[in-house]
């Protein structure tokens, strides 16, 4: 039904509004006195040197795509577990077969490395 | 001892029925006056909800203060108001009054919104969670898909905030949360599933009262082993010690909120501990049977649970020191996905096979 989400739909109305609130009360509360050397990005004291928008290490990438596998592959048992009483032996054999296709690649990322962090 | 267990739904029927009548009388059409009632009880009980989170947390960082006090053989903050527990209002207050900083090159508008994209999906995962008997504000049948999904959406807030500062340690910060929400993420989805095949059911409120007589942690051995990868996990979801390496002082100054000052830090303080408390009230609904318990009102269990939960993070963050990085992921990776794997095949033979639960 869709008056069910009526409510989130009013929460998030009402948590921007809060935030937004915090926001532009404490922005005419506090002080505003900008100078150079407060402005600069922080780096323990130094000058800060460079940019801070540089390339990102190649294992978050792989981090993520494996997320993205397997995240996928897991909604699939959602709709499978509220349905297991009706399925009987038949959904419990067909999510052996699934678990184990997962497992396949699973081990094969492991034997590759994908879990290695270094 | 009925009165106290329905206050809440009492207060909310009597505000209703006011409502009802007073639309009734203006003449609109029967349909058009339930939806504004309906809208309005949901800005109240938002309200409600969101003013209430607010206390929680407030509560929350004096306690957590307490305990670390009490651990290190400390006081703790003791000068603002009884046993110090004015002390998250005065800091309140502090942040009001500080100057809000915007580093040099930052991107203004990611950086002014990161917070706000961080707090905001904490507290709409809060709105799903049965307090007690007949209290949750909003049922959904799918509301364990909306918690789940929806308290993921809170890390792009933290990357948010590591790039739109434009330092190099909250990049840094900002990309470790990402990491780790994400690699935990999957065993945390992964073990609420034996619970739902236990339930047969998406929805809370059901969950709960699928436990009456037997709380879902207590079906051996497969709730005990959900509910430690679900607390672990879910502790490493929202970034607590051990797992804190998203902003680990000692190596990356404060991580993606480095750059944060003033009441833009505040919202990050607030959601990062909206987090922890709605990762215990979920791990209650869906381990510890919820409301239910004898005696006491439904709401008053509810809490008391929570905060055992929450007391038992506290005594982790003490005792334990943090992760490396590397011994993280692949905890995560290699330990935890693999157990609550075997934790879903278990459950489905156990439950075709032995007629647990």
């Amino acid at each position: 039904m869709p008056i069910d989400y009526l409510p989130i739909l009013v929460m998030v109305v009402v948590v921007v509004a809060f935030a937004a609130i915090a926001l532009t009360l404490s922005s005419l509360t506090g002080p505003r006195h900008p100078t150079a050397a407060k402005l600069e990005p922080y780096e323990s004291g130094m000058p800060p040197f460079g940019s801070a928008r540089r390339r990102i290490s190649i294992k978050y990438y792989l981090t993520a795509v494996l997320f993205i596998l397997f995240d996928i592959e897991i909604i699939f048992f959602y709709p499978w577990a509220v349905l297991f009483r009706q399925l009987k032996l038949f959904g419990l054999v067909e999510m052996g077969v699934f678990v184990l296709i997962l497992l396949i690649g699973y081990v094969y990322v492991w034997r590759k490395g994908g879990f290695n962090w270094d | 001892m009925d009165i106290l267990n329905n206050l809440f739904t009492n207060i909310y029927n009597a505000i209703n029925a006011f409502l009802n009548g007073l639309l009734g009388g203006a003449g609109l059409r029967p349909d058009a006056a339930s939806a504004i009632v309906a809208a309005i009880m949901g800005l109240i009980v938002g309200t409600v909800v969101l003013l209430f989170g607010v206390g929680v947390v407030l509560t929350l960082i004096w306690l957590e203060r307490k305990v670390a006090a009490r651990v290190q053989d400390r006081v703790g903050p003791n000068r603002v108001g009884p046993f110090g527990m004015l002390q998250p209002v005065a800091d309140t207050i502090k942040m009001f009054i500080k100057e809000d900083i915007v580093p040099t090159n930052a991107d203004g508008l990611v950086h002014l919104l990161a917070p706000v994209i961080a707090l905001a999906p904490a507290v709409l995962a809060f709105v799903v969670v049965p307090f007690g008997q007949g209290m949750q504000p909003a049922d959904l049948n799918i509301v364990v898909l909306w918690v789940v999904s929806v308290s993921s959406i809170g890390t792009v807030g933290l990357f948010m905030a590591g790039y739109g500062s434009n330092n190099k340690f909250a990049l840094l910060g900002g990309m470790r949360a990402v990491a780790q929400a994400i690699s935990y993420e999957i065993p945390q989805v992964l073990t609420i599933v034996p619970i739902i095949l236990l339930a047969g059911s998406m929805s809370l409120v059901q969950i709960v009262q699928k436990q009456s007589t037997l709380w879902y942690v207590f079906v051996l051995p497969v709730g005990l082993i959900g509910f430690v990868v679900y607390y672990i996990s879910a502790l490493a979801e929202v970034n607590r010690t051990p797992f804190d390496q998203p902003e680990g002082e000692s190596e990356i100054v404060a991580g993606h909120h480095t750059e944060y000052s003033g009441m833009k830090f505040g919202l990050f303080y607030l959601a990062e501990y909206f987090n922890f408390f709605i990762v215990c009230t979920i791990a209650t609904t869906l381990f510890l049977g919820g409301w239910q318990g004898p005696f006491l009102p439904s709401w008053l269990w509810f809490l008391i649970k929570t905060y055992a939960l929450i007391l038992l993070g506290m005594w982790i963050r003490m005792t334990l020191p943090r992760f490396r990085v590397d011994q993280l992921m692949k905890f995560a990776w290699q330990v935890l996905v693999p157990i609550s794997l075997i934790n879903i095949v278990l459950t489905g033979i156990l439950l075709m096979f032995f007629k647990v639960g």
